[in-house]
């Protein structure tokens, strides 16, 4: 091993530094070779620098990530192209070599630290265990134990190091695992969503770190992510993949500025602002599947500025503005700006209270989770729950909803009273309460097809005779924009947006007036949870609705509520309009949350100013 | 698995199939192993049931002496009273198979709904119901059985109820533990909120989810009911003497083993092979319903939306179907 020779490299330096990332028309095809996940996959990554790798679920993001270290998950296999570390072609390694190479030079953080971090083991032993794998590496093992550990903000004290996993918080686990990647200072990190499912201010933390340590260690990283502010935070250029190739990429501030591709744009028009209240756009349709890939630009089918050569063949990549695109139209998407995003309706004016809720104590076991919340919900308005995990946002739901009966206090619809237990509640006031779950994959009967999920409830609340159930579902089907094509269809065969449509229309038929919707978009992507929200709203005004909107995501709470409380541990911290609590937060703990939120450039949100090609 | 299809198909709509219990009894006999279980399970049915429509004889008539060996009167040779063995043995399987099919779907349908019953209501009644299970659990099957027939004496219904209560706590074990992860789920606690009953409940939502691995525990639960059946024929416990029967007549003609060996061994492999077919089937079953699980969660990685938190099995399979990547 050559690189060997500069094991006693400065502690702030890399490993064979200045060794760029270039990845050059990879393919990544199932294992049969039938079908492709990924194609023409082509970046370079210099030293220092951050490439953020964004897309939808299913875009082949991770693909590509795991590719990168020579890896592919069970049933596929890399089927050519080159992936060039140092000069190295790591696609052509055998084995042994791959091992000795990661880790050493490229080394991967997962998405779930509590997973990939052995639970058996203790974190001190974890970090060691990634040092001594490579022998020579470094000339004292405990001293680099102790200085990576403190690289990622973490105390190396005794105490510290013989932990376990479990008794380190999310955000610690994950400085572990940053630790173990950093440890035998490569040159390249691939990051594979490390922040997802942390609360903002632990991920503003490990963002900072990530920051921080490729910066002093001189290191490249691939930091793959869902989230566009995040990765407008965190990386210098920005690849974003849609149906298993890169359709934009260029430098992070200049294409979140002005997008050219139409799906860059149509991503960007999807993510709510915090800074405004914005109408929200989707994007209508999904993803190509795996093996099902259309013949011309896989975005062609969603795509409105599509035009008749979009669908006979693939547009070749070309460099516009200083940016790779693949779009025919690429030159004039330039020019064109992002869609005006006008303010929505102004909310409905509030009527009559609907639900009011006074000195709620919720306690779950014997732990209480929630002290003393007073909220009072009118008719036609969404109020949002918001609060990081563990705030009592869900306890605060399922114990007006009566999922949880372990509560005090007062909770009364239209002035009348709601018992504890919803098992002890009359029927009728079941009806006008509607829950919508977080997770869609989880809240419909796999073994039921959607026409008998959504007519139980008709038929259950209003015994109509056959064609009135028909009716209603019909219609229910139509207001969430589900035709009757769904009907007989099984929920595994639909998408995850697709699943919450259901939910709602579920919902619906029981002609609800409070509809409580915990973190119901949590688990979708950004351009699916656009039309969601955007639906309910329709939706609120044309059904009269109230709402609980649960959320941790303060962005989108701009976009839904009209009125919002925050929960801190359990207490309600702050509560008031919408615009006054994000604008003038005045709790300490709502100060901190909006500050941690990461936040695209401004200048996105703004027209860019149209740059001329020439 | 649809086929994976030309990259150049166009917005073409495929209609993804829906696993139902179903899609897996239909695929687990095309696979070779349910094929070869299928035949065998199905060659002693058939023996059974065409047998008292074919048999030379009358399963009671004297033929010849006793034990005489294979004759053309008497292809298998006579038994230990000089009746004809294969008549004896073609008349003899119906009752046992009934039988054996009776206390096993009793048995299975009293255990899942036991099972689901506790996993559901938990509290007083989970504790009841999986203690008293535990204490019939205690006892070995066979012995449970000729506990409850010393007791009333050899009555066939009552072979049938005690071989399907000695099923009961088995059964009951296995889906409560599958019923337990369906109660949790959400589209439970939407139909609570709804104010459903809880029978309700437990019939229209949750059982239907433990479809399949009720089926595979039927297969196995199959082969212990022949087994134990023809068991307690052996010791005297079944159809009485003059009625012919596979597991009686091991124990009748065990004497005359030496002069003619076939009033044992062609009863003895009826019951082996039958066994050895239902267990293979149930086998080939079980393995095409955890396939099944296993091959999507191999898949789902193929996609793995990270946006998406969920890593349920529902997610996965859609990926499977979707990408019908094998």
């Amino acid at each position: 091993m050559k690189h060997l020779s500069n094991g006693g490299a400065p502690a702030t330096a890399g490993r064979g530094v200045g060794s760029s990332l270039e990845v050059s028309d990879l393919l990544v095809t199932t294992s049969d070779g039938h079908a492709v996940v990924v194609d023409e996959v082509s970046f370079t990554v210099g030293s220092g620098q951050v490439l953020g790798l964004v897309g939808e679920s299913g875009s082949g993001k991770t693909t590509i990530a795991l590719a990168l270290l020579g890896h592919v998950r069970r049933g596929l296999r890399i089927g050519g192209g080159s992936v060039r570390l140092g000069g190295r072609n790591v696609l052509g390694m055998g084995p042994s070599d791959l091992r000795r190479l990661r880790g050493l030079e490229i080394s991967y953080v997962p998405q779930d630290p509590a997973s990939a971090l052995n639970p058996v083991h203790r974190v001190g032993a974890q970090v060691a265990e990634a040092l001594s794998v490579h022998p020579g590496c470094v000339d004292d093992l405990r001293d680099r134990v102790s200085q990576v550990l403190s690289d990622v903000d973490i105390v190396p004290e005794k105490e510290m190091l013989r932990r376990y996993p479990h008794q380190l918080s999310g955000g610690q686990q994950q400085r572990i695992a940053l630790a173990i990647a950093f440890a035998c200072r490569p040159s390249m990190i691939v990051l594979d969503e490390p922040t997802t499912g942390l609360d903002v201010t632990i991920q503003r933390h490990v963002l900072e770190t990530v920051r921080r340590l490729c910066h002093s260690y001189g290191a490249g990283a691939v930091y793959v992510s869902h989230d566009l502010a995040v990765v407008s935070d965190v990386a210098t250029n920005v690849a974003v993949v849609y149906g298993g190739r890169i359709v934009e990429l260029g430098e992070t501030d200049r294409t979140f500025a002005a997008p050219i591709h139409p799906y860059t744009r149509g991503l960007l028009d999807s993510i709510p602002s915090p800074r405004r209240s914005e109408v929200l756009h989707g994007i209508s349709g999904q993803p190509p599947r795996i093996g099902h890939r259309p013949t011309g630009c896989a975005f062609e089918p969603r795509c409105e500025s599509r035009v008749d050569a979009c669908a006979l063949r693939t547009p070749d990549p070309v460099e516009v503005d200083g940016r790779i695109v693949r779009c025919f139209r690429a030159n004039e998407m330039l020019t064109l700006n992002l869609r005006h995003r006008p303010q929505p309706a102004a909310a409905p004016h509030a009527g009559q209270p609907k639900l009011s809720v006074r000195d709620l104590c919720g306690f779950y076991g014997d732990h209480r989770a929630l002290s003393n919340v007073n909220l009072e919900v009118r008719q036609q308005q969404c109020i949002a729950v918001v609060g990081e995990s563990g705030a009592g946002k869900t306890t605060l739901a399922q114990c007006v909803a009566g999922l949880n009966r372990n509560w005090t206090g007062e909770v009364s619809l239209d002035g009348k009273h709601l018992k504890p237990d919803a098992k002890a509640r009359d029927l009728d006031l079941l009806r006008r309460i509607q829950y919508i779950f977080q997770n869609p994959y989880l809240a419909l009967n796999p073994r039921q097809t959607i026409g008998q999920i959504v007519s139980k409830p008709v038929q259950h609340f209003f015994h109509l005779p056959r064609a009135d159930v028909e009716r209603e579902v019909l219609k229910a089907m139509e207001d969430v924009s589900l035709g009757s094509s769904y009907l007989e269809r099984y929920p595994d065969e639909l998408s995850g947006g697709e699943r919450q449509r259901v939910a709602i229309a579920r919902a619906l038929v029981a002609r609800p007036e409070l509809l409580i919707c915990d973190e119901i978009t949590s688990s979708l992507d950004v351009s699916v949870q656009a039309a969601i929200v955007e639906m309910l709203r329709r939706l609120q005004v044309e059904h009269d609705l109230s709402m609980i909107f649960i959320t941790h995501n303060l962005a989108l709470v701009r976009s839904i509520a009209q009125e919002c409380i925050v929960l801190s541990e359990g207490r309600m911290v702050e509560a008031g309009r919408v615009t006054d609590v994000l604008e003038r937060p005045s709790h300490p703990y709502t100060v901190r949350l909006i500050a941690d939120m990461p936040t695209m450039p401004e200048g996105s949100k703004e027209y860019p100013a149209p740059v001329d090609p020439e | 698995m649809t086929s994976v299809r030309k990259v150049g198909e166009r917005g073409a709509k495929t209609q993804r199939r829906h696993i139902g219990p179903g899609v897996v009894l239909w695929r687990a006999a095309r696979t070779r192993r349910g094929k070869i279980g299928l035949s065998l399970a199905g060659l002693i049915v058939a023996v059974a049931a065409i047998g008292p429509f074919v048999a030379p004889y009358s399963p009671t008539a004297f033929v010849g002496l006793p034990y005489a060996p294979p004759s053309t009167a008497a292809l298998l040779g006579t038994d230990t009273l000089g009746r004809d063995v294969l008549s004896r043995v073609l008349e003899g399987g119906w009752v046992l198979l009934i039988m054996a099919v009776a206390a096993t779907t009793i048995g299975v349908a009293l255990g899942a709904m036991a099972g689901i019953t506790a996993a559901y209501l938990r509290g007083a009644v989970d504790t009841v119901i999986m203690r008293l299970a535990d204490v019939i659990l205690a006892f070995p099957q066979l012995v449970f059985a000729l506990l409850l027939v010393s007791l009333v004496g050899p009555r066939l219904w009552l072979i049938v109820l005690a071989i399907a209560l000695s099923h009961v706590p088995q059964v009951a074990r296995v889906s409560y533990g599958t019923a337990a992860g369906v109660c949790e789920r959400p589209f439970i606690k939407a139909q609570e909120l709804n104010g459903v009953r809880p029978h309700r409940i437990m019939i229209d939502e949750i059982f239907p989810n433990l479809i399949t691995p009720i089926v595979v525990e039927f297969g196995l639960r199959l082969t212990f009911s022949i087994v134990v059946m023809a068991g307690l024929s052996f010791l005297g416990f079944g159809q009485p003497p003059p009625a012919p029967n596979w597991g009686y007549m091991i124990s009748e003609n065990r004497v005359g083993l030496a002069q003619n060996p076939w009033g044992v061994v062609v009863p003895a492999i009826l019951i082996a092979v039958l066994t050895i077919g239902v267990n293979t089937f149930g086998d080939a079953v079980a393995r095409v319903a955890m396939g099944a699980v296993g091959r999507r969660s191999e898949i789902a990685l193929v996609g793995s939306g990270v946006g998406v938190v969920d890593g349920s099995e529902e997610t996965t399979t859609v990926l499977v179907d979707a990408g019908g990547v094998p």
